[in-house]
């Protein structure tokens, strides 16, 4: 899997740029993925993309979590008499009663089909599995509209990581030479907007803070969308205060907020963040949030601890949505993209 | 998603019934549905196998085979070994003979820690008590930020050497806050840390350090009830790392059923001593294991309903409105009386979240305007007796009169007779036809749970014979019609608008 590439407007020739020619842009780029880039440095186009004089693609480079996830089989030998104790082991890694059952009855399908037998066998059939369940063409963040800046908006209930994922997000956008602006529109919560403002001195963002207390997260919203038009940047990347799916009001408000936004440029990503410890319930947020801000991907935090996070099988299952990054810790560097061959082979193990 | 465990128990029970003594096969089969629901609630496996392998040993004794309908005594025993399991009764936190109290709190990130040390301060003065915080935190940036803006909202001083972002030692910010809340006489001393992993040796290690440097009457456990079948390992990890005395749960006014509760008081076997439930900093309060239980398996807190509605509801009044209801005579007048009834048994709001199956609902009891039933008040007082008796002379002068005697719109008066009719017609067919009451709920009390559709389909399943409610609340819930229908049900009318 090749590392993420962003497609920003050329930064040389200014001229261009001003012209209104974002709208056709728009569809020349269809195919980003015949592209040959370098690493971590801006390229040039190559001459067949002449039809977009005016972008220039980025590649940001891969990261792994390595070491993040552990192996579901602490305990259990595996084969096929005891499939029923792998269907226990998949409940206590969050996937819940039914995708354990599911997957337990298809391993046991493919066995028979294939007379795997032995341990090393069946956990193939998982790991193929789960890689399967998780591989999808859309995990990467999109951001090659050409419609800059691209704004990403992070949402999730409280206390799942939001304002830490950002700030790592904003760092490693930052270090492969994108310029980015912070929205601190978590104006509830005491200190969040403090909390952002470390990040961005720590990854070297601009940062737009409420100018008055209490100041509707819509308009901070607003004013940071503003400021990165205005100052030139290439992703703008919103924090939103953290609230329970069942809260009506401040879900009215999320969805006011992504509104506001759109009425200036549209969102390119809106990410949900959910805590991997997170059990059955993870679902009734993702469908929540999915319906209310249009999530376009799952962020899947603390996958550094013991849990495993399973639930977002279930999810991916029914609300379609793929994961897109996780976060493996406190520090700056402690997140990486979703690998669905790299997850299913931590998991097995 | 999931039908609630009172839905599912209604299928498995629905051939035992008739039966009257369950064989070990029928006990089995109600123990994989109870199995389902608390691992649906995210209760650990573990813990679900040695809670079912209980009750299955309680349901396979004599208890049960001699008692009147084996099948709710399943779900009494469920509900008493939950319970225990639970904590039995409430837990109050221990106060230090000698002042300072120490309170140290510890969990992972993101559980909700440094808003519950702004919320216990607020609840510890709040009771005479004069607490002082301490900003432990040096990891997460702005932590130390976070609480001295918490203090000072409830009014609590913060002690916070340190501006933290990952600088300082909270070992002996820890030590020099005792000195300092002994040298001030503080009389309680709140110690909030940082969220940490329970494999993270080195962390484990500072929260112990910091332990063994407060000597703390307390270490409570801060944990998320969203959290799932990780809860048990959490647990342990700060059990055998700090050594905890309670738990508090948080986020609990979330709509997660919590079950992560049961994993960790009977893991730890440490009771749970607090409940954190919303974000104001008054929403925390002493945690109660029998509405746990209730929400666990997501039966609703029938109990405590019960009691209102006994309490409340006037034993003379319900029988005359029983004969009413088999005579055919309903009028507005009983369903303003009924509805008067209701408001008698508390906030609308809170009444039905306590009911079996809100779960589903609890995102729309939000929206709940409780001033309607003034309203709806309003609107039947401004009638004439006559109108009142008999709504079908309600024209459109008279409508339109009513209206502008209630200030209300001709609409509202329609929209209230509409509903009225239909909450007759509902009756009507209640009185004379249904109302089975729920299997596994002790006798004559109603299927609150799902009500409408449950209640229809055992109708069709099974109709029962001698039909009026025993249960006056239930009738009066449906007289207003706050059935917990599904939409497009045409026999229910809501007079709260909660569709």
């Amino acid at each position: 899997m090749a590392g993420l590439i962003f497609w920003r407007k050329k930064k040389e020739d200014k001229a261009q740029v001003v012209e209104p020619i974002v709208e056709p842009v728009i569809e020349s780029i269809v195919e980003p993925a015949t592209l040959e880039t370098v690493v971590a440095e801006p390229v040039v186009s190559e001459p067949e993309l002449v039809l977009s004089p005016v972008l220039e693609a980025v590649e940001l480079p891969k990261r792994k979590f390595s070491g993040g996830i552990r192996s579901l089989f602490s305990r259990i030998k595996f084969d096929v008499e005891n499939l029923n104790d792998l269907e226990d082991v998949l409940i206590q890694a969050d996937f819940g009663v039914d995708a354990a059952e599911k997957i337990v009855a298809q391993i046991k399908a493919r066995a028979k089909s294939s007379g795997a037998k032995t341990e090393a066998e069946l956990k193939q059939i998982l790991t193929d599995l789960l890689t399967e369940a998780f591989t999808r063409d859309d995990i990467a963040l999109k951001l090659d509209s050409g419609v800059q800046p691209y704004v990403i908006l992070v949402v999730g209930v409280n206390g799942a990581g939001k304002t830490t994922t950002i700030g790592k997000l904003a760092n490693w956008l930052v270090q492969g030479g994108a310029k980015v602006t912070l929205g601190a529109a978590d104006t509830f919560r005491a200190a969040a907007v403090e909390q952002l403002a470390t990040w961005a001195t720590r990854s070297r963002s601009e940062i737009v803070k409420p100018t008055t207390e209490g100041q509707e997260p819509a308009s901070v919203a607003y004013e940071t969308v503003e400021k990165a038009i205005a100052n030139g940047s290439d992703i703008a990347i919103i924090d939103t205060a953290g609230r329970l799916q069942n809260k009506q009001g401040l879900m009215d408000e999320l969805a006011k907020v992504r509104r506001v936004i759109e009425k200036q440029i549209p969102i390119s990503e809106v990410l949900l963040v959910l805590d991997a410890t997170t059990g059955q319930n993870a679902l009734a947020q993702a469908r929540a949030f999915a319906e209310v801000a249009q999530v376009t991907g799952i962020v899947l935090t603390k996958l550094d601890g013991t849990a495993k996070g399973g639930i977002v099988y279930a999810i991916q299952e029914q609300l379609n949505l793929p994961i897109k990054l996780v976060g493996v810790g406190e520090g700056i560097d402690d997140f990486a993209f979703f690998d669905a061959e790299e997850f299913a082979q931590g998991l097995v193990g | 998603m999931f039908g609630n465990l009172s839905d599912r128990l209604v299928e498995t029970f629905k051939n035992l019934r008739s039966k009257g003594k369950l064989s070990a096969a029928d006990i089995d089969a109600t123990l994989r549905e109870i199995r389902r629901a608390l691992l649906e609630a995210d209760v650990a496996l573990e813990v679900v196998k040695n809670f079912i392998a209980a009750i299955r040993e309680r349901a396979l004794g004599d208890e049960v085979s001699k008692a009147l309908n084996p099948a709710q005594q399943i779900v009494q025993i469920v509900n008493e070994e939950l319970v225990q399991i639970l904590g039995g009764e409430q837990k109050r936190i221990s106060f230090a003979k000698n002042p300072p109290t120490v309170i140290m709190l510890a969990g992972l990130q993101g559980s909700g820690k440094t808003t519950l040390a702004g919320k216990l301060a607020k609840w510890l003065k709040d009771q005479g008590q004069t607490p002082i915080l301490v900003a432990c935190d040096l990891q997460r940036p702005n932590a130390v930020n976070q609480l001295q803006i918490l203090g000072e909202s409830v009014g609590v001083p913060v002690f916070a050497p340190e501006v933290g972002n990952g600088t300082g030692n909270p070992v002996s910010v820890a030590k020099d806050a005792i000195k300092h809340a002994k040298q001030k006489q503080f009389s309680v001393v709140i110690v909030d840390t940082a969220g940490r992993l329970g494999i993270d040796e080195e962390l484990m290690k500072q929260a112990k350090d910091i332990r063994d440097a407060t000597d703390p009457d307390e270490v409570l456990f801060v944990i998320d009830s969203m959290i799932g079948q990780d809860a048990v390992n959490v647990a342990k990890a700060f059990e055998d790392g700090v050594g905890i005395t309670g738990v508090v749960l948080t986020k609990l006014d979330g709509d997660a059923r919590g079950g992560a509760a049961l994993s960790v008081a009977q893991v730890t076997g440490k009771p749970i001593v607090f409940a954190s439930t919303g974000e104001s900093l008054d929403a925390f309060e002493p945690f109660y294991p029998d509405r746990m239980a209730s929400r666990i398996l997501d039966m609703g807190d029938i109990l405590t309903l019960i009691e209102q509605a006994q309490k409340s509801f006037d034993e003379e009044q319900a029988l005359e409105m029983a004969e009413k209801l088999a005579k055919d005579n309903f009028t507005l007048e009983d369903f303003m009386d009924q509805m008067q009834q209701l408001k008698k048994m508390g906030s609308i709001k809170n009444m039905l979240a306590m009911m079996p199956g809100a779960g589903k609902l609890r995102s729309q009891l939000d929206n709940i305007d409780e001033k309607e039933i003034d309203r709806t008040e309003a609107i039947i007082r401004s009638m004439t007796p006559k109108e009142r008796k008999d709504p079908k002379v309600l024209n459109g002068s008279r409508r339109l009169r009513i209206a502008k005697g209630s200030g209300m719109t001709v609409t509202d008066v329609n929209s209230l007779v509409n509903r009225f009719e239909q909450a007759a017609k509902m009756m009507k067919t209640m009185a004379k036809g249904g109302n089975p009451g729920l299997p596994g709920m002790p006798q004559g009390l109603p299927a609150f749970g799902g009500a409408g559709s449950q209640a229809n389909k055992n109708k069709k399943a099974k109709p029962k014979k001698g039909g009026k409610s025993g249960n006056p609340a239930k009738r009066a819930a449906e007289a207003a019609g706050i059935s917990l229908e599904s939409q497009g049900d045409s026999g229910s009318g809501s007079a709260f608008g909660l569709k």
